[in-house]
């Protein structure tokens, strides 16, 4: 009796590419709710709007390549670069801003260096600096969180739909009227005044850890990035070495300096480090293989964040420090081939 | 810190439950029996017998055709029908010069000389007994233990693993071997540990199934030998695997390129040590051997006691036949077993498993995606290889790279390729990258020895020229004194 053959393994695990993307957005969703209670639906509407950008420029990518659309075009790798980015811009950012940064994360950081699998950089952290070098005044219009003791920016969602879609607020209100800088960033620019630290964390956006509302966001991206690592669809390995690197530099210097520098608690809580931790850092295509290997990456990305938010002229330093560390990877990854079994240590 | 080697692998379902639950049987007899003449590993068997000769079960038909070769034996009485080429399992289904017996059905055994007592023979003259005896690794690998067991026995120290670790899914022949005949593994341990000149034995097995460990220590407890010790090791695959078998047990590792006699040690699966006793104790050599018949395209799944060369066909039928589901005939496990062809092929000693699968055995492939770098695959390797690297290597030929990065200390045990999330057939693409490599290997080895001859012979030409010229130059300078 004759019978079809094929070659061992004869089972796989039903896994697959698509499933893991939408398991990293399903663990986004958290970060997303508690985002929408604190700055309202801006970020609801540029995620719409990034997403569509994604899927047209994914198409768009995959149709000048010779590509087939089904298994790429909905594998969700796109649309995790659209949220991770529209999670990075202010609520209220013009719509042009989310798309372009993504058109470019999509098209030049993903498909001009080889599509899904072969991007050195993250796209979306590659749309973010785009935008951060070209726009950076947009990228500051952050709003205040909608807390006690702050006065919330008392937009409906039709007019802050508008306001994206007009890139200028309602005629009631003048932008410095509902803008606010995000605690990381009035915190660089208070010390840089002369203030100390404990001036500066006296101001209504501060809370006992890091911003107010802002470480509530953070408390819901650690819990989708550790039910990630319960899923095993990311490792241990870059979120501990990159938050321990932050925390270890946040702790030495505000031990040096207290009236300088900002303790290791308000780093681990504010902008985008738990995100870029788990979310981020852990994009696997542009991050080091090995375990040792990301240990090193995630390191490395930790005291970059550190340093550039520190010492540097941009608000946050995540997305600079994991772009540098992708360019990092390949010597990383040259330097920490594990011991094969049966060879000489 | 780890312990060496050990890490990695899968926790799989042991889909065993139910080839398990029937005592072992032995097949029904069958009308004719067909014997590859290479059914193990090295030179093919030279036949000792021609069509139309009356053949005896247990009578050798085929004797070792080189330094690596095995015996063959009949496995029941009858006439030689043919020597010819015949389909055969190992060969993918492609025919291999085979010997056919004709069975009578009378079963006359062989009348071969009881041998002494093992105690009684030297280490050596109990090596090549063994090797009369017919016997190969029945663990898959068939290679012949009389060699084995030469090539180990000058390390010092030696010590003797017994791979009762079943390597992978479905496969229960050693798990019923070890329920029903623990007395001969232990004996076949004590003629093994006298051939070896060894003091220690473990007899390692997986923790998930009792009834073995039981049957074992029982088994141990009754020979009163204080050598042979029962080791559980934790049921992940591939546990069994006998370079993580070693690891595990002895914290040692094989090293790459080498045999486990480097490290001091000999591993040999259970079955062939029960068939090792067989033939020491009992003068029966191996023409049989227990085979699982198994998975969701058979009416009956169990075990049974298989002589050689019994149709596949055969033995499907005598477990009640196909079911309507089954869909691929596999020889071996889930993860390494080979798929083949048709079931026109006979059972020979390398058959520990036949599954009949259906497609609730299988799992569809999806599309292949590309690498999405995640890692997982180098994160189950047993080898601590980094399998997305060596499928980059692949796709660009790169065999330098694919040498440094280790693609020879693959173990083709599947475990990434089940793990891969873009569904890449990491496995195959190894295994046939394989040869290639090898080939190159063998090139670079010849080009390196012609250019140390090049180098010797210039050497050899440059020393004779300068050797001529101080020659001439001292005449001339004789010449010019005397003038």
């Amino acid at each position: 009796m004759p019978f079809a053959t094929a070659p061992a393994p004869h089972v796989v695990a039903p896994s697959s590419v698509a499933r893991v993307m939408r398991q990293v957005l399903y663990a986004l969703v958290p970060t997303v709710v508690l985002h929408g209670v604190f700055f309202g639906p801006g970020l609801l509407i540029q995620i719409v709007l990034g997403v569509a950008t994604a899927l047209l420029c994914e198409a768009a990518a995959l149709r000048l390549r010779g590509k087939p659309l089904p298994p790429f075009l909905l594998d969700g790798s796109a649309i995790i670069t659209a949220v991770l980015l529209a999670l990075c811009l202010p609520p209220l950012a013009p719509w042009w801003l989310v798309v372009s940064g993504v058109a470019f994360a999509i098209l030049v950081a993903k498909h001009l260096f080889g599509g899904l699998g072969a991007n050195p950089f993250n796209p979306a952290m590659v749309g973010y600096a785009v935008l951060l070098v070209s726009f950076p005044a947009r990228l500051l219009q952050w709003l205040p969180p909608d807390v006690p003791g702050m006065q919330p920016t008392d937009l409906s969602a039709m007019e802050t739909l508008t306001t994206i879609l007009t890139g200028s607020p309602p005629a009631r209100f003048t932008w410095d009227a509902i803008t606010s800088p995000t605690p990381l960033d009035a915190l660089r620019t208070d010390l840089a005044l002369g203030m100390t630290m404990g001036e500066a964390h006296a101001r209504a956006l501060f809370s006992t850890f890091g911003g107010k509302g802002w470480e509530w966001i953070n408390l819901a991206t650690l819990a989708g990035g550790i039910w990630l690592l319960a899923l095993k669809i990311i490792r241990w390995h870059i979120p501990v070495a990159m938050l321990g690197a932050l925390f270890v530099c946040g702790s030495v210097m505000s031990a040096a300096d207290p009236g300088a520098y900002a303790g290791p608690l308000f780093h681990l809580t504010s902008g985008a480090s738990l995100l870029g931790a788990f979310f981020i850092a852990t994009d696997p295509v542009s991050a080091a293989t090995s375990d040792r290997g990301r240990l090193i990456y995630g390191a490395g990305i930790g005291v970059l964040t550190y340093v550039i938010r520190t010492w540097g002229g941009y608000p946050d330093g995540v997305a600079f420090a994991v772009l540098i560390m992708n360019l990092a990877v390949p010597l990383i990854d040259r330097y920490t081939i594990p011991r094969i079994y049966g060879h000489a240590r | 810190m780890a312990r060496p080697g050990v890490r990695g692998g899968l926790r799989l379902n042991a889909h065993t439950e139910r080839s398990t639950e029937h005592p072992l049987r032995p097949a029904s007899p069958v009308e004719s029996l067909v014997l590859p003449l290479d059914q193990h590993a090295g030179a093919a068997a030279v036949p000792l017998v021609k069509p139309g000769d009356r053949v005896l079960h247990g009578q050798p038909i085929a004797e070792p055709g080189g330094g690596i070769s095995a015996w063959l034996h009949s496995p029941a009485s009858g006439t030689v029908a043919a020597i010819e080429p015949r389909p055969a399992p190992h060969r993918m289904g492609a025919p291999t010069l085979s010997i056919v017996v004709a069975n009578d059905k009378r079963d006359e055994r062989y009348g071969a000389a009881s041998p002494p007592r093992f105690e009684e023979l030297s280490p050596q003259q109990l090596r090549d007994t063994i090797g009369r005896g017919g016997v190969v690794g029945l663990g898959g690998a068939v290679f012949p233990t009389a060699t084995k067991l030469a090539g180990a026995a000058d390390a010092s120290g030696l010590r003797l693993l017994l791979n009762g670790a079943e390597c992978e899914p479905y496969i229960s022949c050693d798990d019923m071997l070890m329920r029903e005949r623990a007395r001969d593994i232990v004996f076949g341990a004590r003629v093994l540990l006298h051939a070896l000149a060894a003091q220690t034995c473990v007899i390692a097995i997986e923790d998930d199934t009792p009834q073995p460990a039981a049957a074992l220590s029982a088994a141990i407890a009754e020979a009163h030998d204080d050598r042979i010790q029962l080791r559980l090791v934790a049921t992940i695959y591939p546990a069994g695997g006998e370079k993580q078998l070693i690891a595990t047990v002895f914290g040692v590792e094989v090293p790459t390129g080498g045999l486990p006699a480097d490290v001091s040690t000999v591993c040999l699966n259970v079955g062939t040590v029960a068939a090792v006793a067989q033939w020491i104790r009992d003068a029966r050599p191996l023409t049989s051997r227990i085979v699982t018949v198994t998975g969701d395209g058979v009416r009956e799944q169990r075990n049974l006691d298989v002589p050689l060369g019994t149709p596949m066909a055969a033995l499907i039928y005598d477990c009640g036949g196909y079911t309507g589901r089954m869909s691929r005939l596999i020889m071996g496990g889930s993860m390494m077993g080979q798929a083949l062809p048709h079931d026109d092929l006979p059972v020979i000693k390398a058959t520990n498993c036949i599954i009949a699968a259906s497609p609730l055995d299988l799992q569809q492939r999806g599309p292949e995606m590309p690498c999405i770098r995640c890692g997982n695959c180098s994160a189950v390797c047993p080898a601590v290889l980094l399998p997305q690297q060596l499928h980059w290597y692949t796709q660009a030929r790169d065999l330098q790279a694919l040498e440094t990065h280790g693609l020879l200390d693959c173990i083709e045990c599947g475990c990434c390729d089940y793990v891969c999330p873009s569904q890449i057939p990491l496995a195959e693409r190894f295994r046939d990258m394989k040869p290639a490599l090898l080939e190159k290997l063998t090139a670079d080895a010849n080009a390196d020895a012609a250019r140390a001859r090049f180098d010797a012979r210039t050497a050899r030409l440059d020393r004779i020229e300068r050797e001529r010229d101080a020659a001439l130059a001292k005449k001339r300078q004789e010449l010019t004194k005397k003038s």
